[in-house]
């Protein structure tokens, strides 16, 4: 397909932005494949937690650890955040550099909050005698949370990175495509929380 | 500082495995003062390690596997010179010792020999077969070979500091758990499975994606050659089956080091679980290895038998199939776990099922070969050998499919012949032949036939030997992994696999052999053309070994066996009207730096070095964070250069050296009608 | 503002809304405890559900028309493997757990 499409005199350039074309098209397609298995292997962490869930040993229940308001609150963060993401993608569809900054920032700050509060609830129960090592129903429950919040905190760091590529680079190609893809790991979490909060934390608290 | 790490961790516990760590750490250092010796650092490190060429990743996968086929079957032979002694006696290896080498013997045959060794020739091979330049991802490919290469490392290594996993290739808890294997050996094992793993499923994701984005004007799916579809399926099956592993190992390593219950007898843990999760990775992960060796054996048995690849349809629907029921049939590795008749049932049903479209392909490729002009060289003898005892092993394999008689035949020897009966001939013979088809490919110079088909024999006999007496021991109740035993009717039976070990020892210095004649000699054998077999596929279409960009106008494909087609319509050496800029990955250094970063990430994990561990991480978030912001990752070879390359190889290139593409007419016995789609 | 930037504003908003619904519906009934038994894991599983559809059509703008068909074969796929190994699973360690009892 290329053959016709270069012209050989001088086409170095020419080439080089069409293989680019090329390139970032593949790389959004192998970034959804990814995504892919990465919802398999929550998929297999949701499914131990659901066998683990009733094995409370001597430890303490689900009932008498989670909070259903700070849940409300994290959910409604990750939300927000998944919302000005998309701001974000628009400013951009727009080459409104400056309004993507902001808007990636304002998606980090949300990001950070799900974070800390995460870690609040974390610290909370490791305090209460409710860590991971207490009973099977924990460790799942902290395998299963703990690796969404590593998720979400990479994410994090691919916001800040991003920041900084806009700041420097500019909305060009790469960057563009790199800030769309971005953009559907940071949905993509924001799908799992869906599958947290209605398989451990709604069930959890009955 | 150093965690557990102390100078006790030296191997000095017995002779045996004091002169494994001598062995290996004296290979090292033999093949490092070799390359210094060569003063071949900077060419090594410049023209291989870092490049991303598919082609050289390919050769460096291939490398791998066959070192670690050295060293598994290394274990192979210690196992069976155990057995064949130790009636009730202790034999020459203690307890300890012989079941790290039945662990690592199977892990290292699986992920460290199979896996690379599939990965690589498909490296080499599927971009030219679809009518690419490169991979998708050509970067990507270089951090799966070496996340593959770290996780060997870890193998290797453990020879020589502290001790590797006791627990069998499969790692079950909670005799892998803390409680009962508290030193580091399932550590090594988990932490080469991560790592590895991590390989894996970028290498899966990268072959969808080459597969499905980069395949040349003309190749729609129905055209594209079975080495490729097979290709297609299993990287669909490395890409969602691996996390399934990574779940597993992950969650056993919790265990163990920070103190979880996933899989403790107490505190809640449910030890059956481990067992269900390594096995949604597990069945995929046998069609994985085995999938390629079929795509392989197409290839081979179309063109050594002059004929289009009977049924190519129907090959590619049972593919397709076996890559799905792979998903359904996991439950039949444990039916003795004790579940309820309804559940064995459909998983045994499932497994059966299976069968089906395997057997489908055995049709198909003896209907390939009848009336062919068949050549037997020796990647056709390879297929020849194993379709005949491939039958076999799918035979014991509906047997074990059946839950009752599962019962019966779990764990013993029986199951030990029966899963090598599939992979020696199923995988490993598939690759053998295909290193011997594709060797010049790679290379510029065919491998020597008759030390390949000597080879060929002593595996033959070899594999038969060795495990069509396991069939008989595991019926006399032999189960597997025995250091020891006490009932001398085994032994007549063990001393004859021993025997069969010694013949595959043959057969591997055949191989060696092979190649050492080959390479002496490989001026008379070189492959000028690049089509030394009279190929049909697309990969015979470069020259040998290929051009940095294997194709200098991308090709349009016609016909399902493309490059035929293109040799009988006249068009195959023509050269095109002008030559154009193409654009070419440059290497880098990352990738065997994040390969560097994981190995010692693993190594301190293992012996609980937290902040080397900290560091290596971070560090391996830094080198991907440098690449994430590098938009000057090609670069361009100019038209001219092409040109020169081309013109230089089509110059080689005479009528006198070219295929005889005449219609072949059967004459004696064999004449008759010409059969569609006939010896042409 | 284009066109199109209007109509992908649009689709956030829409999606945001109805996500909110869709979550503090179950919120609310197990805030609540309006209902029990297991007509309530009825309602969180469809209303996560629907949720999951919302983002993937809404936010991530997955449609028939201009989604590539290898995506969302792939997304299909994953779909597939999911039920498969979930399901799978709980199956044999539900049944597992029965006959341990």
């Amino acid at each position: 397909m290329s053959s016709a499409m270069i012209t050989p005199a001088g086409g170095a350039r020419e080439a080089l932005e069409h293989e680019e074309k090329k390139s970032l098209e593949a790389r959004e397609f192998g970034f959804w494949i990814y995504l892919m298995t990465d919802a398999v292997l929550f998929a297999l962490l949701f499914a131990t937690y659901a066998v683990l869930a009733g094995n409370f040993a001597d430890g303490p229940t689900s009932k008498e650890l989670f909070d259903l308001g700070h849940v409300a609150g994290e959910t409604a963060l990750l939300l927000l955040s998944s919302l000005t993401f998309g701001f974000a993608t628009l400013a951009m569809g727009e080459d409104r550099a400056g309004r993507v900054i902001q808007w990636l920032a304002l998606t980090l700050v949300l990001g950070v909050c799900f974070l800390a509060m995460e870690m609040v609830e974390f610290y909370g129960m490791i305090e209460k005698g409710a860590g991971p090592d207490v009973s099977g129903f924990l460790s799942a429950f902290f395998a299963l949370v703990g690796t969404h919040g590593l998720h979400v905190a990479f994410g994090a760091i691919g916001i800040c990175v991003m920041i900084g590529q806009v700041m420097v680079k500019g909305l060009t190609l790469p960057v563009r495509s790199r800030l769309i893809r971005l953009g559907l790991f940071w949905h993509f979490l924001d799908i799992v929380w869906i599958g947290i909060f209605s398989v451990v934390y709604l069930p959890g608290v009955m | 500082m150093l965690g557990r790490l102390t100078i006790d961790a030296i191997p000095l516990y017995s002779w045996v495995a004091m002169g494994g760590a001598a062995v290996t750490v004296g290979g090292g250092l033999a093949v490092f003062l070799l390359i210094t010796y060569l003063r071949a650092w900077k060419m090594l490190w410049r023209d291989w390690l870092t490049s991303v060429d598919h082609k050289k990743i390919g050769i460096m996968y291939v490398v791998l596997a066959l070192v670690m086929l050295v060293r598994g079957f290394i274990d192979a032979l210690m196992m069976r010179a155990q057995q064949a002694i130790s009636l009730n006696n202790e034999g020459y290896l203690p307890p300890e010792h012989f079941e790290q080498i039945f662990s690592s013997h199977g892990t290292i045959m699986i992920f460290f020999v199979a896996m690379p060794f599939l990965t690589g020739l498909i490296n080499i091979i599927v971009p030219q077969q679809i009518g690419a330049r490169d991979v998708a991802f050509p970067f990507l490919n270089s951090v799966s070979l070496w996340m593959t290469a770290a996780g060997a490392a870890l193998v290797l290594i453990s020879l020589a500091v502290g001790k590797f996993s006791t627990a069998g290739w499969t790692g079950y808890p909670p005799y892998s758990g803390v409680e009962y294997s508290p030193g580091v050996g399932v550590d090594y094992w988990i932490w080469a499975l991560l790592v590895s793993g991590i390989g894996s499923t970028l290498s899966g994701i990268n072959f969808i994606v080459t597969i499905v984005k980069n395949r040349c004007p003309g190749m729609h799916l129905m055209r594209m050659p079975m080495f490729t579809w097979t290709t297609l399926c299993i990287s669909i099956l490395m890409a969602f089956a691996f996390p399934a592993l990574t779940v597993v190992a992950a969650q056993l390593a919790l265990d163990r080091t920070l103190g979880f219950h996933f899989f403790t007898n107490e505190a809640g843990g449910n030890m059956m679980m481990f067992a269900n999760l390594l096995w949604i990775w597990g069945h995929p992960e046998v069609y994985i290895l085995i999938l390629p060796a079929f795509g392989i054996f197409s290839e081979v048995v179309a063109t050594f038998s002059r004929k289009r690849l009977f049924g190519y349809e129907s090959l590619v629907y049972a593919t397709a199939c076996i890559a799905i029921l792979s998903f359904t049939v996991w439950l039949h590795h444990f039916f003795t776990m004790g579940s309820s008749a309804n559940v064995n049932a459909v998983f045994g049903i499932a497994t059966m099922i299976i069968a089906v479209p395997t057997g489908v392909k055995i049709f198909d490729w003896l209907f390939t070969m009848y009336r062919g002009r068949i050549e037997f060289h020796p990647s056709m003898v390879y297929t020849i050998g194993f379709m005949v005892t491939f039958v076999i092993g799918g035979v014991t394999g509906v047997l074990l499919a059946l839950p009752p008689a599962d019962y019966l035949m779990h764990n013993s020897t029986f199951l030990v012949a029966h899963f090598h009966n599939m992979l020696i001939p199923g995988a490993l013979f598939g690759y053998f032949a295909g290193l011997n088809y594709w060797f010049p490919k790679a290379f510029g110079f065919k491998l020597d036939a008759k030390w390949g088909i000597r080879s060929f024999w002593f595996w033959m006999v070899g594999f038969y030997l060795a495990f069509m007496p396991l069939y008989a021991l595991g019926f006399m109740g032999m189960s597997r992994r025995m250091e020891h035993y006490a009932d001398p009717s085994w032994q007549p039976f063990l001393i004859v696999a021993a025997l069969g070990a010694v013949c595959v020892l043959c057969g591997i210095i055949c191989i060696g052999i092979q190649l050492y004649v080959s390479i002496k000699t490989w001026g008379s054998s070189a492959d000028v053309t690049g089509d030394p077999w009279n190929g049909r596929t697309l990969e015979w279409a470069t020259s040998s070994p290929p051009a940095p960009y294997n194709f200098a106008v991308l090709p349009e494909v016609r016909d399902i066996d493309a490059f035929h087609e293109m040799k009988l319509r006249g068009t195959a050496y023509t050269p095109p009207d002008r030559y154009e800029d193409i654009v070419m990955p440059k290497s880098t250094g990352l990738g065997p730096i994040l390969g560097g970063l994981a190995f010692v990430l693993g190594f301190s994990m293992v012996w609980y070095i937290w902040w080397l561990a900290a560091l290596c991480f971070v560090l391996s978030l830094v080198c991907v964070g440098i690449r994430a912001c590098d938009d000057d990752t090609d670069f361009v070879m100019p038209a001219a250069e092409v040109e020169k390359i081309e013109r230089a190889r089509l110059a080689r290139i005479t009528p006198s050296n070219m295929h005889d593409m005449r219609p072949f007419v059967p004459k004696g016995a064999a004449s008759g009608l010409p059969m569609p789609g006939g010896a042409a | 503002m284009t066109e199109q930037t209007e109509r992908d504003l649009t689709s956030y908003l829409t999606g945001f809304a109805l996500a909110l619904v869709l979550t503090a519906i179950p919120f609310g009934l197990v805030w609540a405890e309006l209902l029990s038994g297991p007509a309530i894991y009825v309602v969180i599983g469809i209303a996560a559900v629907l949720q999951v559809l919302v983002h993937l059509v809404f936010f991530l703008h997955l449609n028939l028309k201009s989604t590539p068909v290898e995506n969302l074969f792939f997304l299909g796929f994953a779909a597939v493997l999911i039920v498969i190994m979930v399901g799978g699973s709980l199956w044999i360690m539900i049944d597992l757990h029965h006959r341990m009892m």
